[in-house]
């Protein structure tokens, strides 16, 4: 048993839930209580999907239990495959239904249906989100292509030579709620087709059973995040002999790596070489002297496995940062993440506790945090700034504008969302110079506010006001009871009842507020 | 009795569960902590109804199963066990800890009642125990609070004392403004349950007359009755209308004479019909919705329909207690369609057939629906919003206007042109 106050993956049902939601002709049968439909939100809120993910939730009750749940479960498959006629068909179990032992995949392959049928057993009790998405994603390649990878030769990545045409991948692994997935995607089809490489199919997101069917018909593999995807690269590799790239093109030197590694693979000269290092605005806005101040910035790391190591490798060797710290909560990538943290000298953290994390960043004392949403909240309690670069995801980080982690526009990206948390060096160089002059003894600090709260000095401060502010104009006087009604509304409007009630007060001629004067102004202003 | 058309509807819902009324409960007793007894989902669906980014240490958490907990039950036991000491060491201001069962939990037959009540004995004087079923296996959303106010029950203190006791959470304003207005017509030993610390329970008795704030209470009444209270039938405190009857109700029950209270309540209610009137030129003849998931839809409909002249479409609700609604269902118009439970399919496609101007619905289906041009307003708002009692009618009026007044605004002519 281990307490968990927040978790940072949810269970593997939702990774499935992501692979499914990604894809197009897909339907997924859950066999689960009613609360798990809470999953949902997740896709309508966070990522503002307008369609509902394409899950049938058996929701049994407790008095279902005595009964037959496997009809329960055979009945909303039927429905679920009439009502949705999906191209394919998932099946699975959330946790509870995991320990009544239904069998949901074996019922399902045993009614008929003449769709492939994907049986997932995703063990709640010991696996995570990533590793059901990832578990999911593979699954359904394995039933889709099983009988197909038998029948073709093994795929040669240089075949596209002899056929007559361009080269063509497949970009693996993005999925929704993956950190900035939607926009990496097109980042990296940009630089591909720049280099004349075709796409051929982006799997999950936005691909339908067709498309997996037709995975072959490319030359290699883009494994873009390998908590998803490698395991289904790896079976295309064995099976098909399908090549992969696993270079993560986040940041210049990565990005072009990646551009290097697919030439190799694909024997596809490279004939743009010097141009890429002027691709991104990253390198000269970071060389500019503007940018000196950056040099040795103390940074903590902690994320996902793929987004804290490309981190780690951008801190250092683009930006110039000293990296004090290193983490990630996907323990199948620990193995990763701690080589990469050898190579910086410093121990990696693998945990998914983030009190945890919080003392280790307390402990390093950064300057800059990178981490998750989580990080965000515990570098503001301490008052570092801090950047958000990997899941779980936040409304936040689906942001309306093009906004990518990977290629060039990535780097552009991540150069402004790291450093404007910072104050700007020049920025930083007056105010040291002025700060001594009259103008500055409110304590001028960088425009990240050093957000830490007062707290009770707040309270007598705008106490203070509220005194002064009546007494100034004489006209008007809270009561005690008043003010302690005023007191009980939510901080963030109470500004606006306190005004709104002295201008309803001076209008009707009271010369004090009381409580119920602040309810009248209230519903006066309705 | 009004004649509403009751149908039932058995199939796949979309609803939170039990636990998810944690999200307020521990916000109203701050020296008390939730410790679900579950799975990842668990403390997954907890985090993600209440966004709990933004918590330090947040007063609740998961006692997260693991493989070899689910291989012996001795097991389970001693791991609780621990979790509790590492979580009272960490965390020595907690009062009251509330062991909650989950689906897991219960599939798997884990006796909290047991473990709560050895903990009870090993931390006397520091630490209360008690343990409720939040499962989504036999309780949906707000019936979490049920169990957790009727776990509660047995240890409040018994008196004889008349006193009115307001049971469901309301907001701590909401809460004041009531006992303020009971004081005004002359009950003045008013006290709330929950309370707003878990160690000051009230205490109860045959002298202890019991006045409901929310409708999703029908264990923790029935418990009370038990204990010789007196169950005062009202409608719930929702709108001018449904708080004045609410009001009045406890008056009769303390025999004060009706003109006092309409004393009292007239300028209020005078006050929030105007304030209502804005929010009623909008939504009135606007055809309204409403899907199962707080338990507080007949309520609602009600209101909207009563006070702000909506048309009625269907009136979900996950469950309903005949008793405890039935001075609601009187209320409502005739023929009033009540769905209790849910086919979601079925029930969306009966959406999109009637044409609905608003939705109220759960988070999940509200943007999806909004995509096909329908108006919604999601149901969670209602319980963490202060909208009960006669000043709050408009507030409450205007959750359901803002959804249409902003579908005229973006739909307005000089953005379509630009």
């Amino acid at each position: 048993m281990e307490l968990t106050l927040w978790t940072y993956e949810g269970p593997p049902h939702v990774g499935a839930m992501r692979v499914a939601s990604s894809m197009k002709d897909i339907h997924y049968v859950l066999h689960a209580p009613q609360g798990d439909t809470y999953a949902d939100l997740l896709f309508t809120m966070i990522e503002r999907r307008g369609q509902r993910p394409p899950v049938t939730y058996t929701t049994f009750q407790a008095r279902d239990l005595g009964g037959d749940t496997a009809e329960l479960v055979k009945r909303n498959i039927t429905e679920a495959v009439e009502r949705f006629k999906p191209k394919t068909l998932l099946v699975g179990e959330s946790c509870t239904a995991e320990l009544i032992q239904d069998q949901p995949g074996a019922l399902a392959k045993g009614m008929g249906f003449d769709i492939p049928i994907v049986n997932l057993e995703l063990p709640a009790y010991s696996k995570k989100e990533n590793w059901g998405a990832s578990e999911t994603f593979y699954q359904i390649i394995r039933t889709l292509l099983k009988d197909k990878v038998n029948e073709i030769e093994k795929i040669n990545p240089k075949r596209w030579m002899s056929l007559g045409r361009r080269p063509k991948v497949n970009i693996l692994g993005p999925t929704l709620l993956g950190f900035r997935c939607r926009d990496d995607v097109i980042e990296i089809q940009r630089i591909l087709s720049e280099q004349g490489i075709d796409t051929n199919v982006v799997a999950p997101l936005g691909s339908s059973p067709d498309d997996i069917a037709r995975l072959t018909d490319a030359d290699i593999n883009i494994c873009l995040y390998h908590e998803i995807a490698e395991t289904s690269c790896e079976w295309l590799k064995r099976n098909c002999g399908m090549e992969y790239t696993t270079t993560i093109p986040i940041g210049i030197k990565n990005t072009i790596s990646f551009i290097n590694e697919v030439h190799e693979k694909l024997d596809l000269p490279l004939t743009n070489q010097e141009e890429l290092e002027h691709k991104s605005k990253l390198p000269w806005y970071s060389k500019s002297v503007d940018s000196n101040y950056l040099t040795g910035k103390r940074v903590f790391i902690f994320g996902d496995g793929t987004h804290a190591i490309a981190a780690a490798k951008i801190a250092k060797d683009e930006l110039g940062f000293d990296v004090v710290g290193l983490g990630t909560y996907s323990r199948e990538m620990a193995r990763q993440v701690r080589a990469a943290a050898k190579d910086l000298n410093i121990e990696a953290l693998i945990t998914n506790s983030y009190l945890e994390v919080e003392d280790a960043m307390k402990k390093a004392s950064p300057e800059l945090v990178l981490g998750t949403q989580m990080e965000r909240h515990s570098a503001k309690r301490l008052g570092i700034p801090c950047s958000v670069i990997s899941t779980p995801m936040h409304v936040q980080d689906v942001p309306a504008r093009y906004s990518p982690q990977m290629g060039w526009e990535g780097a552009n990206v991540i150069f402004d969302d790291w450093v404007h948390p910072l104050m700007m060096g020049l920025e930083e160089h007056l105010i040291d110079m002025f700060k001594h002059d009259f103008e500055f003894v409110d304590g001028h600090q960088s425009h990240l506010g050093h957000t830490a709260t007062k707290g009770p000095e707040n309270k007598e401060d705008e106490h203070a006001r509220t005194n002064n502010s009546t007494q100034k104009k004489g006209t008007v006087i809270w009561t005690d009871s008043g003010r302690a009604e005023l007191t009980k509304v939510p901080f963030f409007v109470r500004g606006k009842v306190k005004s709104n009630t002295e201008k309803y007060a001076l209008s009707k001629g009271l010369p004090e507020i009381s409580d119920e004067t602040l309810y009248d102004a209230k519903a006066y202003f309705n | 009795m009004s004649k509403v058309d009751l149908n039932k509807e058995t199939g796949p819902r979309e609803v939170f569960c039990g636990l998810t009324s944690i999200v307020w409960l521990h916000r109203r007793m701050p020296d008390a902590f939730f410790l679900v007894v579950g799975s990842r989902t668990c403390a997954h669906l907890i985090q993600s109804a209440a966004g709990v980014m933004i918590f330090a240490e947040p007063r609740f958490g998961t006692a997260i199963l693991e493989e070899k907990d689910l291989a012996g039950l001795a097991d389970a036991h001693e791991e609780l066990d621990r979790v509790v000491n590492d979580l009272i060491s960490r965390r020595p201001e907690i009062k009251t800890l509330f062991l909650v069962g989950s689906c897991p939990s219960e599939v798997i037959k884990l006796d909290l009642a047991t473990v709560a009540e050895k903990l009870n004995s090993r931390f006397l004087g520091q630490v209360r125990f008690v343990n409720y079923s939040g499962s989504g296996i036999e309780t949906t959303f707000t019936q979490g609070e049920d169990g957790a106010l009727k776990a509660l029950v047995p240890l409040m203190e018994s008196t004889d004392d008349e006193k009115l006791l307001l049971v469901g959470t309301l907001a701590n304003n909401v809460e004041d403004r009531f006992k303020k207005i009971f004081n005004n017509i002359g009950i003045t030993n008013v006290e709330s349950f929950p309370p707003r610390q878990s160690t000051e329970l009230p205490k109860i008795g045959k002298n202890t007359k019991v006045l409901l704030a929310q409708p999703y209470l029908s264990d923790t009444v029935r418990d009370l009755k038990h204990r010789g209270c007196e169950i005062i039938q009202a409608p719930f405190p929702l709108g001018v209308e449904g708080s004045t009857k609410w009001v009045l109700a406890a008056a009769a029950a303390f025999k004060i004479n009706e003109l006092k209270v309409h004393e009292v309540i007239a300028p209020l209610a005078n006050r929030a019909r105007q304030a209502i009137e804005k929010h009623k030129e909008i939504l009135r003849g606007k055809k309204l919705f409403l899907l199962p998931e707080s338990q507080l839809e007949i309520s609602l409909a009600r209101f909207l329909h009563n006070e702000c002249e909506m048309e009625l479409i269907e009136v979900g609700t996950p469950y309903l207690n005949r008793d405890l609604m039935e001075e609601e269902l009187n209320l409502l118009p005739d023929n009033t369609k009540i769905v209790e439970g849910q086919h979601v399919e079925k029930q969306l496609d009966r959406v999109r057939a009637s044409n609905p101007d608003l939705v109220v619905c759960g988070m999940g289906l509200a943007n999806p629906l909004e995509a096909e041009g329908i108006s919604t307003k999601w149901s969670i708002e209602m319980v963490f919003s202060p909208i009960h009692g006669i000043d709050q009618a408009a507030d409450l009026a205007g959750l359901f206007s803002r959804p249409l007044t902003r579908n005229q605004i973006l739909t307005s002519k000089s953005l379509a042109t630009h």
